[in-house]
């Protein structure tokens, strides 16, 4: 599992809202075809930041029992897609529904302050009866929100500090 | 109390917002999938966007009884039994099932679910 498009969460209320945090490098590899020596970060990848910053919030408030998976942008604006290294961008995703079926976000990207994109996304949630697949290697999707430091800033819907499971 | 109008107003706005068609296709007839293209993720933002239109709580299966269809009791080969069909006209109380029952095949369902069930829903949920 490499596909690590935030940093980090900075915020990050149970089931409610998730902020992360993600610093574009020249060292990732794909800016030095996108383009040669003019580096900007690809959009779909910006929106993949989203998504994740989403559907991990999505995935927690569901008690990481459901396969969340993107399936439907329903609408996203960009007001500035001059994104190059040295770039911190600011992800920010409010939950508008969340429910056994799917969830619905409100999805916003800053830089310093400036809003970069906004747009909403629609995740379907899949249970095993979709097929038997898992979506993640055993253990990577726990790995991956530790990484993120959802365990360091989460806090639940009462406001209490979020618990990390494999330390119970 | 939104009258018969108004929610249909609203609910054309959902649907012109969630699939990009224009208004006019937007009729009491016009079926969701075969006629304004709607897929089933589709359908779950439209739920979600009439909650929030009308602030009311839908489940889907109140529009597709997905729990039936999945249910061998009442699917043979394929298709919906009597007694399945008496079941959905019961949880569908608003839905024209006539072109549906002419060939109950489970995957037909969701093409019979017309904008006009979509605010016999709503209607119901706000009477």
């Amino acid at each position: 599992m490499n596909w690590y498009w935030i940093d980090r969460f900075t915020v990050f209320e149970s089931g409610k809202r998730a902020c992360a945090l993600k610093t574009i490098t020249r060292a990732e590899g794909h800016l030095r075809d996108h383009f040669p020596f003019h580096p900007i970060a690809p959009a779909s990848l910006i929106v993949e930041g989203l998504a994740q910053t989403a559907g991990l919030m999505v995935n927690e408030a569901t008690q990481f029992e459901k396969k969340v998976v993107l399936g439907k942008i329903p609408k996203l604006t960009f007001f500035e897609t001059e994104i190059t290294p040295g770039d911190v961008l600011e992800y920010e995703a409010v939950a508008d529904y969340i429910n056994e079926e799917g969830s619905m976000a409100t999805v916003a990207v800053r830089r310093g302050g400036e809003k970069i994109a906004e747009g909403v996304l629609v995740f379907a949630h899949l249970g095993n009866e979709f097929n038997n697949k898992r979506q993640f290697a055993e253990g990577d999707l726990e790995d991956l929100v530790r990484a993120y430091g959802m365990y360091d800033v989460g806090v639940d819907a009462d406001g209490r500090p979020l618990r990390d499971p494999s330390l119970a | 109390m939104a009258t018969k109008e108004e929610i249909l107003a609203a609910v054309s706005e959902v649907l012109v917002d969630s699939l990009a068609v224009d208004e006019e296709e937007v009729t009491m007839e016009a079926t969701l999938v075969d006629d304004l293209g709607a897929e089933s993720i589709d359908l779950l933002e439209i739920v979600f966007n009439l909650e929030k239109a009308f602030d009311i709580k839908i489940d889907r299966s109140e529009l597709i009884p997905e729990d039936l269809f999945s249910n061998a009791e009442y699917v043979v080969d394929g298709k919906l039994t009597p007694a399945g069909l008496a079941i959905l006209e019961e949880r569908l109380p608003n839905a024209n099932l006539d072109a549906f029952k002419q060939n109950p095949m489970v995957q037909n369902i969701a093409k019979i679910l017309t904008v006009a069930d979509l605010c016999g829903v709503v209607e119901q949920k706000l009477a």
